[in-house]
């Protein structure tokens, strides 16, 4: 038993309404008492879809319970199948049928519809949505996608991309171009607006780009050994880890490996001399894995950050995510506990947190600024306008996102210069975003929150406290900390004006 | 004083025939309230004992409400619990005293029982027997059932609601206690009218603080304010309460009889009575006013979702000028709700329960100009051209009493003046 809080991955049987929604032509029946339909509602409000999910709920009650729950499962499907006429349906159990043991799987055999129904076994359990959404995928390529004969032009099916998932719509659009760029077509994108008809040809591509290894590695490895197609390693998110996808799509096709970088933007974003302020910035990178891997490398080799912590909250990519930590020199947190990222960083106390939705809200309670890279997400991270992740496009609106929370450059020198100045103070906030001017406090009234982990030993002098204030906000914590790892590693136990000062040469970069 | 509301009408709908079907419902489950009963008791901690899916809801339907670490959380069932139920129990008791070590603001514990923990039969009631014995007199330890499968949405406040009426200490006062979660706002409004009427010994059920001296008995009135406290009804009468039959306090009408029914019980001189409700009864009048002028003449159809559908469509239909197409509820309590349906008018659809895709056709069919729904159902629906709004927001928001009669009728004014007011075609 596990008491949680806030979570990152909803149960399994989301993950499969994530693939079932994505998809056309096909309908999950879920054997699931009433409450669990306000899955629905994730896709109806915070991705805004226009349908309902493609889901039947059975809606079992307290009284059915060892009476009939069987029946009202074989009712459902058989209704779900009359009205809706899919293609394929999925049959499965929720966390409270799975203990009712009713079989949706068997029963739905039994009843001999005239489509392909395929039961999923998702262990409510011990894995979460990710896993739900893998496995459900694979279920289904294995049950419909035959060997075929393959296209005559050379075709990549686009694999991984499903509802809810973080700017699936528009990588597709972005790694549909840089394919063409290469003359290579797309056979089959899948689930996202696949049919099960669409799933049985899989096997005419020559290859299979896997975009999110979250969702759709198992049925990618499957593929490769059943249908031969072998597939992509990289995922393109970045300018450096889309010229690497581009190199080993060309090598996997046999084709010139071909990237037009006339939008291409970030690398001179970058060296342009506004950005010498990102230089060294202090940033905490958490999401899914996935993410969280091109995240890094962007934020240290494309924006010069320094990586100061990284982790992830899906236990199926622990290993790669340890291992990526290695390279940049700090320890992965591998946690699914909002508590325990939350208490990270209070402690590294980064200028800028890369993370989920839950990331933002850590960030707006410490007042660090937080850009949103991986999922789970809310409704503002499915904007109008086209802003993949992906690809040439993906590295520039990447750029903006990341830069957006942050006070601009000749604005940071305007706040260390007229940081007394009573319009243009630092509680203010940055000039470019939204919000009432807030007055100035006096300083007397506004006790400075302590960094979580003041050893006890050490103390601030009233006048070192003052001084310390007078640093722009944006980089005072950065300073007490400092400050006081200084004092801590030389034995004082009281820091004076001096002791900031001289922490701040100690430090200077 | 002018007649602004029609008269009742000949029979009312209270013997009417309810249209019942049985398929899936789309509705939330009880474990939804805790969303607002949390921050309703302020000093109450909501423990689910249940699954991750549990948590999912609660985080779904909190939406970007976001707490650093909120009054609420759940105990998620592993494996290992399945395994062997002695383990769960101990297992939960070591998570309770975790928590309360951790939390020393927590005066009441609810423990919260859902699907999973009563399918495999955890004894919720036990465990918050022998910590309530562990932790008193600090801490209070209550269980209730939040469940999809004993509960719908609104129920969960019932049955918490329920559960803490037997641990009340008994009284022979003579006093009024209004019963259901109401928003501080609306409540101190509610208790500022009862005031100036002279009624003045009165408790509200539930307090917001563990210490409040909430007690019951014989000599006990209670009013509802919610239609949704069938439970806490029954559960109130066993302690020897009587109840005051009124319709709820929703626009100028519905507050007035129910203000009525209290003052009545409390023999107040209906000039007295006039005279404190006069001034408000008119601002009512007049916020509502506004809004009606969108919502005459407009059609509208209720799926089911609260239980608020038969006290909300009388107040469209008599104080806006709307036409109730169907009214769904998904519990229809006839000993609560009685003199709400007296003053629905004669022929009006009722149904219970739901089967949502049978439910979606007769809604198709029947077009109305605004369709009260789910979130799962309102996207879906506006693309198909209906105009809607989200239930769910008539129990976030402060909708009760003359001061909130305009904001309660503006919910269902804004989404048809919002459409009318989009352009999106070409000029030409
Ligand atoms: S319906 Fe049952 S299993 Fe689903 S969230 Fe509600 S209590 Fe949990």
């Amino acid at each position: 038993m596990k008491l949680s809080v806030w979570t990152y991955e909803g149960p399994p049987h989301v993950g499969a309404m994530r693939v079932a929604t994505g998809m056309t032509g096909l309908h999950y029946v879920l054997h699931a008492p009433q409450g669990d339909t306000y899955a629905d509602l994730l896709f109806t409000m915070i991705e805004r879809r226009n349908h309902r999910p493609p889901v039947t709920y059975t809606t079992f009650q307290a009284r059915d319970l060892g009476s009939d729950t069987a029946n009202l499962f074989k009712t459902a499907c058989q209704g779900a199948y009359e009205r809706f006429k899919p293609q394929a349906m999925i049959v499965g159990a929720s966390c409270t049928a799975e203990l009712i043991q009713d079989d949706p799987g068997g029963m739905a055999e039994t009843m001999g519809l005239p489509v392909p129904v395929i039961p999923l076994e998702l262990p409510s359990y011990q894995r979460k949505e990710n896993f739900g959404a893998d496995e459900t995928f694979h279920q289904l390529v294995r049950a419909l996608a035959r060997p075929v004969e393959k296209t005559p032009q050379i075709t990549a099916n686009l694999v991984g991309p499903t509802a809810l998932g973080f700017r699936h719509r528009d990588d597709i659009t972005e790694v549909t171009a840089l394919l063409e760029e290469m003359g290579i077509g797309v056979n089959v994108t899948a689930p996202m607006g696949a049919a099960p008809a669409d799933l049985a040809r899989l096997g005419a591509a020559h290859f299979n780009v896997l975009m999110y290894p979250e969702t759709a590695e198992s049925a990618c490895r499957w593929m490769e050994r059943a249908l031969d197609l072998p597939y992509t390693k990289t995922v393109p998110i970045g300018v450096g880890a889309t010229r690497d996808f581009v190199a080993e799509v060309a090598e996997l096709a046999g084709v010139t490996p071909r990237l037009d970088t006339a939008r291409l933007r970030l690398p001179w974003y970058s060296e342009s001399v506004d950005s010498t302020y990102l230089t060294g910035k202090r940033v905490f990178i958490f999401g899914d894995g996935t993410h969280v891997a091109a995240a890094a490398r962007i934020a240290r080799d494309e924006m010069g950050f320094e990586v100061v912590g990284l982790g992830c909250y899906n236990r199926e990519m622990a290993r790669p995510i340890r291992a990526l930590a290695r390279d940049y020199g700090v320890e992965a947190l591998i946690s699914d506990d909002y508590l325990d990222v939350e208490a990270q960083v209070e402690a590294l106390a980064p200028e800028l947190i890369l993370g989920t939705q839950m990331e933002r809200h850590i960030g707006k309670r410490l007042g660090i600024p937080c850009a949103v890279i991986s999922a789970p997400v809310h409704v503002q991270d499915f904007p109008a306008r086209y802003s993949p992740q992906m690809g040439i496009e993906g590295a520039n609106v990447i750029f903006d996102t990341w830069v957006h929370p942050l006070v601009m450059g000749l604005e940071e020198h305007l706040l260390h210069m007229f940081r007394d100045d009573f319009e243009f103070h630092d509680d203010a906030g940055a000039s470019h975003h939204g919000g009432q001017h807030v007055p100035r406090v006096p300083t007397a009234d506004r006790p400075e929150a302590p960094a979580a982990a003041t050893p006890d030993a050490i103390t601030w002098r009233a006048e070192a406290e003052r001084e310390l204030r007078k640093i722009p906000f944006f980089v005072r914590g950065k300073a007490r900390r400092n400050t006081e790892t200084f004092a801590a590693e030389r034995g004082l136990c009281e820091i004076g004006i001096d002791t900031l000062y001289e922490a701040k040469a100690h430090y200077a970069r | 004083m002018t007649r602004h509301t029609p008269p009742p009408p000949a029979a009312g709908c209270r013997n009417a025939p309810v249209l019942k079907q049985r398929g899936q419902h789309e509705v939330f489950c009880g474990l939804t309230g805790i969303i607002w009963l949390h921050r309703k008791m302020q000093d109450a901690f909501f423990l689910v004992v249940g699954s991750r899916t549990c948590a999912h809801l609660l985080q779904s339907a909190a939406g970007v409400m976001i707490f650093a670490e909120p009054r609420f959380g759940t105990a998620i069932l592993e494996e290992t619990d399945l395994a062997g139920l002695a383990d769960a129990q101990e297992e939960l008791e070591a998570q309770v005293e975790r928590l309360l070590e951790r939390r020393g603001d927590i005066r009441q514990l609810f423990l919260v029982g859902s699907c999973p923990s009563e399918v495999i039969k955890l004894d919720l009631a036990r465990a918050a027997e022998r910590l309530s014995a562990r932790h008193a007199p600090r801490v209070r330890v209550l269980n209730y059932s939040g469940s999809g499968i004993e509960t719908t949405f609104t129920e969960g406040e019932d049955a918490c609601l329920a559960a803490m009426v037997p641990a009340l200490p008994a009284t022979d006062r003579r006093q009024l206690m209004l019963v259901g979660a109401l928003p501080d706002v609306v409540e101190d409004q509610a208790l500022d009218l009862l005031a100036q009427m002279g009624i003045t010994d009165v408790t509200v059920l539930p307090a917001r603080h563990a210490d409040s001296d909430v007690a019951v008995g014989p000599n006990t009135v209670f009013a509802l304010t919610q239609p949704f406290l069938g439970g806490t009804h029954a559960a109130l009468e066993r302690r020897g309460a009587r109840h005051i039959p009124a319709p709820f306090p929703f626009g100028e009408e519905g507050t007035t009889a129910w203000l009525r029914a209290v003052a009545r019980e409390f023999g107040v001189d209906p000039a007295r009575f006039d005279a404190v409700t006069d001034a408000p009864r008119a601002r009512a009048r007049h916020a509502v006013a506004k809004a009606t002028e969108t919502l005459n003449g407009k059609s509208v159809f209720f799926f089911p979702d609260s239980q608020l559908e038969v006290p909300l469509a009388r107040f469209l239909t008599r104080e806006c000028g709307m036409e109730a197409l169907e009214v769904g509820t998904p519990y229809l309590h006839k000993g609560v709700v009685g003199a709400e349906l007296d003053l629905l008018a004669d022929g009006t659809a009722l149904s219970e329960g739901q089967d949502v895709d049978l439910q979606l056709d007769r809604c198709r069919a029947a077009r109305p100009d605004l369709t009260v729904c789910g979130l799962g159902l309102a996207n879906p629906l506006e693309a198909e051209g209906l105009t809607t709004k989200w239930a769910i927001e008539l129990v976030f928001t402060p909708v009760h009493f003359y001061e909130q009669a305009g904001d309660l009728a503006g919910l269902f004014s804004r989404p048809l003046r919002r459409r009318a007011a989009l352009k999106l075609e070409a000029a030409e």
